[in-house]
Parts: C-alpha cells; structure tokens; sequence
C-alpha cells in the first residue's frame, strides 16, 4: 500500500503533467494559494535548484485549493510540502524551505563541481 | 434547525444514536461543536466514534467524515464489519467517507515555517462532497508523532478545532489516556464543551467497560460511571437511574395466576408493569410460583419472558406438568419463551445487556428471573446491586411486570436479601419452610406490597398436582402451625369454642337470674318505699288539723285576755 499509492497516483498524474523522464529529478511542491509562506517556499527551492541541479530538474506547483483532492492522494497535511518523487525513494519535506543547507542534505541534493 | 429566540434556549444536542447515550447526556453531544472522547488503548474509543458516525449517517441522516490517523480503511472495514456495520455501502452512498491519513515518523522533514493547511483543506474537501455534519479525527495526537514542531501543531489544532465549530461539525475528537492526564497531548485544553471517559477495568477475571461524562458545558448529565458493551450490534451504553423515577405507572391489576394469592394482594393481584420480589429458601417453590404467573400470563393471551439461570427450559416444562402446569402449548405459540444461562458464562453487564435486547425483541408484558440471586456469582456484590436497580429501572420503564426469584440462604436470614434489592420492590413476598413436629411444611406471606391493601395473614401451601394451592395458617403461641400441628391445633380450637359457648350460654343463664332476683327485690324495695310515703302523707295530714286548731285555741284565749285588761284599768281609775 505505502510503495503503490503514490506510483498509481504519480501515473494519473503523468497525463497532464508529465515529467520528463531525462530530466532526473522530479520536484512537486503542495502549497495553498499564494501565500507568504508558499512564495518564499517556492523561490527558495528555485534558487536550491538552480544552485545544484541545474537543467536536471522539474517543478511542479500544486495548488491544493484548485485541486483539494490531491491532498488526500498524496497524504499531505502541512503546507508548504515539498515532495521528492523521483529519484526514488520519495522524499517529503515541510516548511518555508528557508535552510537551504537542510535542504541540500534532506534531499541528497549532492553539490556538482561544474561541468563534467 | 430549531429557531434560537433568545440567550436562554437550551443548549442544542444532537442524538448519536448510540444506544443508552443519549439518556445519559440527556439528548446527545452538542450540536456543531467538538466532543473530546479519551480512554486508555482498547478502550473502545475509536468504535465509539465510529458508531456515532454510523449512526448518524444512517439514522439520523447526518452523513460524516471520519479522518483516521491510525488505522487505514482496510483495518477499519475489517473492524467493524463483526459489529454488523456495512461502511462500503454507506461509502458508495456517500453517507461516508473515510480519510486515512497517513503519518510516519522520520518521512518527513521540517523546514522553517509550515501549516496544517493541508489538513483543512482535505477536510473541507472531505466535508463537502458527502455534505457532512459530522466529523470524527481518531486519533489526532499521532500529528505529534509525526511532527516536531510543538507550537506550531497546538495553534493549528486549536485554529482546527475553531474551524469545525465554525462549520457547524459536530466533531468527536479521541484522545488516548496517559497517567493523569486525559490525554496525552492535553487536548482537553483545547475542547471544553464535552469530555466523555471511556475505560476498561478488570475486577474479579470479569471485564467492564465503563463510560463517563467527565464535562458537559452547559448541560446537565449523569456524572455515574456507565457500563457500556461491545457486542453484534455496536455500543450499548447501560444507564443505571438515567431516567430518575418518573415512570408511568398503571393502576391495572393482573391475576398471580394462584389462587388464594390474589385474595391476598387486595383481592386483585399483582399491579400492571410493578415488580414483584419472591424469596425464599431451597426447596420452596420459588419457581412453581413463578411458573403459576406465566401460565396466568400467557392465557391471558400476553407474552411472558422468563430467564432461567438453574434449570434448562426442558427442565422447566417437565418438571412444571408434573405439578399440573403445562407451558409446552404457550411456548408453541410464541407466548413463552425461556432463555436458560448459567450465570458464570458471561460478566453481569452481557447478562444485562442480554435481557435487554431480548425483552426489546421479545416485547413481554411479564419478565421472570429466576433466580436472581444466582447472577452474583457472575460479579461482586456491589455490581449485582446496581445491575438489579437497573434491571429494576429498565422493567419499569417499559411497563413490564417483573418477578424476580431469589434464593435466600438458610440460617435465619430469609428476610434479608443481601442485594438491598427489597427497597426497589413493590410487592414482596417470602416463602418459607417451617419445621415441626417432624415435618416440614412450607408458607406464604405478603412481606410487603406497595399501593393495595394486602393480607397480614401466613399461609401454608401445598404444591399439589393441580398446581400450588394455599390453605390457612394458624399462629399459635409457638409461632406459625403448619401440617399435623395445624391439625392438632384446629382440633383443640374446635374443642375451645365448643367449651367457650357452653359457658357463655352458662354465664348468660346465671345473668338472666340475677337479673330476676334483682328485679323482685327492686319490686319489694319499692312496696316498702309506697307504705311508708303513704304513713308520712297520713301523718302530715294530722299535723296540719293540729296546727289549725292550735291557732283558733290561741285567738280566743287574747281576747278573753283583752277584756280582762280593760276591766281592771277602768277599775283603778
């Protein structure tokens, strides 16, 4: 149960949103509305990404109040939430996101010297 | 929704449908608020809440939300289904929706600056698509296992529980139980309009589960701890005086089925929907009398229940033909029905909850238990007295006679019942064995009835083969005569008035001379008194001639005197 939810719902989700398979890293972050919190969330995770994962990653913004019933599917309770969904194993972290140091390590976000 | 007109309206409560708990709360838990329901681990609490769901989804037609964070649907299904409750169909109905949420330790990080957002929004989602009134979060403590940050999970939780007021939900919110504290996380800080106690005890290698209305705001409530059961058809919660005495009571009277009994009882028998006590020692004929009152019930085309807890039913029929009652054609027509247990099978509250559901079935109008006193092996003293108040109080309410049986122990005590179950009686009756001469004889008497005028009298019984057959007692100057003493002794009574009439009829005669002796001497008495009043007349007639003649002597003497005076004046001069 715990390994299929997700991967059933990540199928339904491909349809409308696909992530591209090359791409390598696969980022969902659940939010509500544009709040504070939500947009200091999401440009943190920008500048993380840019910072470590540079074309390598997709971003998806969910917002819970257009699409309430994904917070069911995808067993989410605090906002913001960030979802690693791939790689794999899938990684949950809560909050504004604003230790990016934490971020690094909780996600395994290892830093790329350069091009090579 | 009722009109609220002014501050003063009462409190609005919704019924939960659970059995027994809107007596006690005296209407249900408070409508649009939250409810706080903790207990220990496997104290009931989730089936609590689950039922107040079901119940409300199905009786009450408030569909629900039920937010688990424990269990997920499967197990919950799996629960519920040996408690008779379909939640799939209720789900595909969308009376139902269950939201697993599922919390793991370690699987999430936190980051800086978060909210349970997600949480309400899954909620109000939740809430939406059944269009709820009710919610249930079961159990939102495990929030704190998952996550770490303290304060930001109490503000949430009390923004959460604003939120469900403000909609209107009525929430149960369960809380597990931890030292003195309700509940582990303090919850209670957080909902105040009600906290219900559910527990699990164990006392003499008989479970009990107990419930508690430790706060209702507002309300009044029975503040007694409740037992409650787990059984094939949910939670049923047992108020013990939950509806206080107000009964309504009926002035009709119905036959004992024996008779002399009803002679005894103010000519008329028992009252319609009292409850009647019989005690007495082994061997008295507790339960041929019982038996009499279910033929007499049954004839009168009424259904009687009775519950053996010594004999089995076929016990019971057979040995009740051989004293010329035959109940056989009344079980055949559904009129009787006999439930045999022995006492020791389940705890006191099974038994109760048992009798319960049966007489709701069975609809009696005469409950019989024989004997009562048996089910205190099924529990300690204290138990059985409040089982038998309620049991008392159930059978009244419900306007059904009940005769309850109950065995008295030997040695003189055949007046008390150990149970203080004689104080909650209306009518109670004591057969007893009295030995003498040799042999032992059995008696009858009305110890008390509430409302008639009922005999004083103790009467000896037969139990014959046409049933129990009452004849007259006599007391005589060593206590009750039964049996060829009683014989003896009419004998000697006869012989007694015999010997009394004679020498009243002898005293008379001895008056009726003294009488004429007296009325002669008053004759003479009265003969004399006549002689001597006419001597006095005679006498008093010559005193008067005397007197007279007296008077003219002395006229004439002075004026003889007079002209005597003159001549010897006109002589001097």
């Amino acid at each position: 149960m715990k390994a299929t939810t997700p991967k059933k719902h990540g199928i339904e989700i491909a349809h409308s949103d696909a992530p591209d398979p090359g791409a390598g890293w696969n980022l969902r972050l659940y939010v509500a509305g544009q709040t504070p919190k939500s947009l200091t969330a999401f440009a943190n995770l920008k500048r993380i990404c840019e910072e470590h994962l540079a074309g390598r990653y997709q971003i998806e913004v969910i917002d819970l109040l257009k699409q309430p019933e994904l917070a069911q599917m995808d067993q989410i309770i605090a906002l913001p939430t960030l979802v690693r969904r791939l790689p794999e194993p899938i990684k949950r972290i809560v909050g504004d996101l604003s230790n990016s140091e934490r971020i690094v390590v909780g996600m395994n976000l290892e830093k790329r010297p350069g091009p090579s | 929704m009722p009109k609220v007109n002014s501050r003063l309206t009462m409190l609005e409560k919704v019924p939960t449908g659970i059995n027994g708990l809107d007596e006690i709360t005296g209407g249900g838990l408070p409508a649009g608020r939250p409810t706080l329901v903790c207990g220990a681990a496997g104290c009931g609490k989730s089936l609590f809440a689950l039922e107040f769901l079901i119940r409300g989804a199905t009786k009450h037609d408030q569909p629900g939300v039920l937010m688990t964070f424990e269990e997920s649907v499967d197990d919950i299904r799996k629960n519920v289904a040996s408690l008779g409750f379909d939640i799939d169909a209720l789900i595909a109905q969308k009376r139902l929706i269950i939201d697993f949420v599922r919390i793991e330790r370690g699987e999430i990080e936190e980051q800086g600056e978060y909210d349970l957002e997600g949480l309400f929004i899954r909620l109000a989602h939740s809430i939406a698509l059944v269009g709820a009134k009710r919610v249930v979060l079961d159990t939102i403590e495990a929030l704190f296992a998952g996550l770490s940050n303290q304060a930001i999970l109490r503000s949430e939780l009390r923004r959460l529980f604003g939120w469900l007021k403000q909609r209107g939900m009525t929430t149960i919110i369960t809380g597990e139980r931890a030292g003195d504290q309700l509940t582990r996380q303090g919850l209670e800080e957080f909902i105040s309009d009600c906290v219900i106690l559910l527990d699990h005890r164990v006392i003499g290698q008989i479970s009990t589960r107990r419930l508690r209305v430790v706060k209702y705001r507002g309300s009044t409530h029975g503040t007694n701890e409740y037992p409650f059961l787990i059984d094939e058809s949910g939670i049923s919660i047992l108020p013990v005086t939950s509806s206080g005495l107000e009964y309504e009571v009926s002035a009709e009277r119905v036959s004992t089925g024996v008779g002399g009994l009803d002679e005894m009882l103010g000519g008329l028998g028992y009252y319609r929907g009292s409850t009647v006590l019989l005690s007495g020692t082994a061997g008295t004929g507790k339960t041929s009398m019982a038996a009499h009152l279910a033929q007499a019930t049954c004839a009168r085309g009424e259904r009687c229940l009775f519950f053996s807890f010594e004999e089995s039913a076929s016990q019971i029929l057979r040995n009740m033909r051989t004293i010329g009652i035959d109940l056989q054609p009344f079980v055949r027509k559904e009129l009787l029905r006999i439930h045999s247990a022995r006492p020791t099978v389940y705890g006191l509250e099974m038994h109760l909850a048992r009798m319960h559901k049966l007489i709701g079935q069975f609809r009696p109008t005469v409950v019989i238990v024989d004997p009562v006193s048996n089910l205190r092996s099924a529990g300690t003293n204290e138990e059985t007295a409040t089982l038998f108040v309620r049991l008392v109080d159930f059978l009244r309410r419900n306007g059904i006679l009940g005769f309850l049986v109950s065995l008295t122990s030997w040695a003189g005590t055949s007046e008390t019942t150990g149970d203080s179950i004689s104080s909650m009686v209306d009518t109670w009756l004591l057969l007893r064995d009295i030995e003498l001469s040799g042999e032992r004889n059995k008696v009858l008497y009305v110890r008390k009835s509430r409302g008639m005028n009922h005999s004083n009298q103790v009467r000896e019984f037969h139990i014959t083969s046409k049933g129990v057959k009452l004849v007259e007692a006599y007391l005589g100057p060593g206590g009750v005569l039964t049996g060829a003493a009683r014989l003896a002794q009419e004998t000697r009574e006869v012989a007694e008035a015999e010997r009394l009439k004679q020498e009243m009829e002898r005293r008379e005669l001895a008056l009726t001379h003294r009488r004429k002796a007296m009325e002669a001497q008053i004759e003479a008495l009265r003969a004399a008194f006549d002689a001597e009043a006419e001597e006095l007349r005679r006498t008093a007639a010559n005193g008067r001639d005397r007197l007279g003649q007296l008077e003219i002597d002395r006229e004439a003497m002075a004026r003889s005197r007079r002209v005597t005076e003159r001549s010897k004046k006109n002589n001097h001069r």
